[in-house]
């Protein structure tokens, strides 16, 4: 049995989408129960995953039986396997937070939501687990399409910016499409290991640039990467929180993951970093983009837009990362995958619990709320000084090895933006930990009773001890940071690469 | 804007066709593209599935794991629909349509108004209303057969000429469609209701997905048809091909629900059941 | 002349799928109305259609369906009588993908004209704007 685990991971989540659909129109209860057992079963198969290429190196799979470059393969290496985790155990831990909130906001439609929340993470594990460049264009459609329609059920303006999100996602997907298009005119293959292959003789080739090009214009709009973010913050922020706390940690990183993939693994580091020698400008971009996104939070009024642009600094500092060129950068990139995502999720928790509370996230509401939910603001505490990087907090690892790679390729500009960006992110959830734990409570609208003992106020368990496991795993993945470096990602990260 | 916007698509289309002469020459039989991986197609598909249709064998299963996805999204494009648009409180409607079938004549009645009591005679109709057209009505009528008929000789006969799961669910989602155009939602709705329509997308895919994972149960990798031999009683080349004409089948039945399901959804803005 | 002449002749099908992609990037850039917006997407991926199929053609070749499919005896079948079928697999992905985003497209056009009554964009922003004050 063991060897089909890889197809597992998918399956299972995809066969009861159907599933929680026909059931939605019979019995709604049952949708919920449905959906954390399958993917428990995902997650737990795709642990099982992560063993099997620790212990035998690359996974293969192949679909229908096939050979690769006819048929569809998985091929998981160090790298997917250790996003797959990533994506099954942020989908575990955020769906049980969902029952009670999603009663209240999609009421009468938990079929359908549930439905396409396992379908959304189907898309994105199959992303991840795929070895073959269009089967993750379709694998992206899904994801996407999910997403479009989860956001676009939200509050006042969510149908216009899930729309518009809708469009620039389309026009990226589209030249993807188009790079791979591309590619496969000129190796007449799709297969990733197969064009990898075939892509060394014609480097040269006019048709090679543009695929590149493509390629890398279509991840930056799915990515939101700074020039191109316009749609995620509007998007992200009027989504409903049970919807955006799977789709925010989740979306940005498995597209910075595609780019890993893309650049390293289908165009070889030996085209994407010294043929090409486009590193440097790559670099400056993305120290525009961390710079822009710090300064755009700093100047928001509500918990959930400022983390939004969080988000958007935070792909920068992952694309400059992966384009410093060198080990380091490359490790704190994919590190930041992980600590990002678990960042994401325990902040993204803990503004969708203090809305659930409060019905609102501006910061003017949010006085003395460490009276009131202290273990979510202890969490929230949690999330933001892993944001800085705060030592024993797994953000911090990750930014030393992003500084350190920085500093040996010598792009002191993207280690200044580093710092500063670590600075602002200071000044950012200082302002909010000081109005949640000094300003008095007093004034609040929805405060019946000034007494402080009733003041206690604390979110329902289901929704708290997700976020409380959250924090927890910020400090374990920090903890075992040096592990998780040794073990897994050294490995990802092809050996030409000093 | 509107000149910014020309002089960047003008820019980017020179610079795209400046580029077009590092590409293979169009239709080249030596190009990359036809030589590489697409040979193999040619040469071994009717030897390993026994299916004469190229597109068909590489599309349901040297691709099929492609193809199940791509049955996927239509499934999420269903569903998305009715999350977004759907609204579940029934609205009472402030004003009730019948129509006097004898004479065509249709009756406008506000609220509180007296409502006609022979349902023999007088039939509901919706409040999105459709004038009533005798021709259009029947021509219609005699049609739909005809073109549900083609649509399963195109869904049964992909084998062997161009068509599929895709092309005859789309016709046969567009025969009901027909119907509800020239009749009206209500009547559409009362012959297929939405809740049939989600359970046969559901169902179409799940018939997709069950497959490929009965392959899995028996044994073989995900969507290895040749695993269904024993079951289907055939050598290992022909249980590929039933198993291309299975999928086939569940890909049909989910394309026609989903196509039905949309329009029912987008044409009434997801108010079709109002006071039913 | 004859060059021009032939580097025409050999690559105008792909220029044609970059007109068409380029029209439908114009109409994303610069129409307000959302509908049109849609219509721009749509066009731009049909552009990207056509040319996969382009890829797939091979002068000289038939449509994949290999025409002595059903008799017992063997034909030998040489590749170079078919034309590629793979493209045409990859885009009948790519339709679906495309009539499927067009539909939720179309959903949410929807929901935003139950919102604000327009699917002008200026107009919507405008509406947005007043609400905030």
């Amino acid at each position: 049995m063991s060897e089909h685990f890889p197809a597992l991971v998918i399956i299972v989540p995809l066969i009861s989408a159907f599933l929680i659909s026909a059931t939605g129109w019979l019995n709604k209860r049952l949708c919920f129960p449905i959906a954390v057992f399958s993917l428990t079963v995902s997650l737990f198969a795709s642990i099982g995953v992560l063993m099997m290429v620790l212990e035998n190196g690359t996974v293969q799979y192949r679909l229908g039986g096939w050979a690769p470059p006819w048929g569809i393969e998985y091929r998981i290496d160090h790298l997917n396997s250790l996003v797959l985790v990533v994506i099954s155990a942020v989908a575990v831990l955020n769906i049980v937070t969902t029952h009670k909130p999603v009663q209240q906001d999609f009421s009468g439609k938990e079929g359908p939501f549930y439905a396409l929340y396992v379908l959304f993470v189907t898309g994105l594990s199959g992303i991840v687990v795929t070895g073959d460049a269009f089967n993750l264009y379709v694998l992206l459609e899904i994801a996407s399409l999910t997403g479009y329609a989860l956001i676009g059920l939200g509050k006042d303006r969510a149908a216009l910016s899930s729309l518009n999100y809708l469009i620039m996602g389309t026009i990226g997907a589209s030249f993807y499409l188009l790079g791979i298009g591309y590619i496969y005119l000129v190796t007449g293959s799709l297969n990733i290991a197969d064009i990898a292959n075939l892509l060394p003789d014609i480097y040269d080739s006019g048709v090679v640039l543009f695929a590149f090009i493509f390629c890398m214009i279509g991840l930056f709009i799915k990515m939101a990467f700074f020039p191109l973010h316009a749609w995620l913050p509007n998007a992200y922020s009027y989504a409903q929180s049970s919807a955006v706390s799977l789709i925010a940690p989740l979306t940005t990183k498995v597209m910075i993951y595609v780019m890993i993939r893309v650049t390293l693994y289908l165009f070889t580091p030996q085209f994407s970093f010294v043929f090409l020698n486009i590193s440097k400008p790559m670099v400056w971009l993305s120290v525009l983009a961390i710079v822009m996104g710090s300064l755009f939070a700093l100047s928001q009024k509500s918990l959930k837009k400022m983390l939004t642009y969080i988000i958007v600094a935070e792909v920068g500092y992952m694309v400059g990362g992966l384009w410093l060129g060198n080990r380091q950068g490359i490790t704190g990139s994919i590190l930041h995958i992980v600590n990002d995502a678990a960042m994401t999720l325990c902040l993204f928790l803990a503004a969708g619990n203090i809305l659930y509370m409060l019905k609102s996230d501006s910061f003017e509401d949010m006085k003395g709320l460490f009276v009131k939910m202290p273990f979510t603001m202890a969490a929230f505490t949690a999330g933001a000084l892993s944001i800085i990087g705060v030592p024993p907090f797994c953000g911090f690892f990750s930014k030393w090895y992003l500084i350190s790679g920085g500093i040996a390729a010598g792009e002191f500009g993207f280690v200044g933006a580093l710092i500063f960006s670590s600075l602002v992110n200071v000044v950012l959830f200082f302002r909010v930990i000081e109005i949640g734990y000094y300003e008095p409570f007093t004034n609040h609208p929805n405060a019946h009773q000034k007494d402080e003992e009733t003041l206690f106020n604390e979110a329902p368990r289901d929704m708290l001890v997700p976020l409380l496991m959250a924090a927890i795993l910020l400090l374990a993945l920090g903890i075992f940071t040096g592990h998780i470096v040794t073990a897994i990602i050294q490995f990802a990260i092809p050996t030409g690469i000093i | 804007m509107r000149i910014l916007g020309l002089v960047i698509v003008i820019l980017c289309g020179s610079i795209l066709i400046y580029h077009t002469s590092d590409f293979p020459d169009w239709g080249h039989p030596a190009s990359p593209a036809s030589t590489h991986v697409s040979p193999y197609y040619i040469e071994k598909a009717l030897d390993d599935t026994a299916v004469p249709n190229i597109v068909t064998a590489v599309l349901a299963d040297y691709r099929g794991y492609d193809t199940m996805f791509e049955t996927t999204v239509i499934f999420c494009a269903g569903i998305a629909c009715f999350f977004l648009l759907r609204i579940t409180r029934r609205m009472e409607p402030s004003v009730t349509l019948y129509r006097h079938l004898p004479t065509g004549i249709t009756l406008r009645i506000e609220k509180g108004g007296k409502e006609p009591d022979d349902s023999n005679i007088f039939k509901r109709i919706d409040t999105q209303w459709v004038p009533y057209d005798l021709i259009i009505n029947t021509t219609c009528r005699m049609v739909i057969p005809f073109i549900q008929l083609f649509a399963l000789y195109v869904i049964s006969h992909g084998h062997h000429s161009p068509g599929g799961g895709f092309q005859g669910g789309v016709i046969l989602g567009a025969s009901v469609i027909l119907f509800a155009i020239s009749t009206d939602l209500r009547t559409a709705i009362s012959r297929m209701s939405e809740r049939l329509g989600a359970f046969l997308s559901a169902t179409g895919v799940f018939i997709y997905a069950g497959a490929g994972a009965l392959c899995l149960v028996l044994g073989a990798n995900f969507l290895d048809y040749s695993a269904l031999a024993p079951v289907l009683n055939v050598n290992s080349v022909m249980a590929r091909s039933h198993g291309i004409l299975i999928v086939e089948i569940g890909v049909g039945l989910a394309v026609m629900a989903v196509m039905i399901w949309i329009y029912y959804n987008l044409s009434s803005a997801g108010r079709h059941d109002e006071g039913l | 002349m004859n060059e021009i002449l032939t580097t025409i002749i050999s690559k105008y099908n792909y220029w044609g799928f970059i007109l068409l992609m380029m029209i439908g990037l114009y109409a994303m850039m610069v129409k307000k109305n959302l509908v049109k917006k849609i219509i721009g997407m749509n066009i731009f991926q049909t552009g990207i259609i056509l040319f996969y199929v382009s890829i797939g053609v091979k002068k000289g070749a038939t449509i994949p369906i290999i025409s002595h499919g059903h008799g017992k005896e063997k034909h030998v079948i040489h590749a170079a009588e078919y034309i590629n079928p793979l493209p045409h697999v990859l885009m009948l992905t790519a339709i679906v993908v495309s009539v499927a985003t067009l539909g939720v497209a179309l959903a949410l056009a929807i929901k935003v004209y139950r919102e604000y009554d327009t699917l002008e964009e200026d107009e919507i922003n405008k509406k947005i704007r007043d609400q905030a004050k």
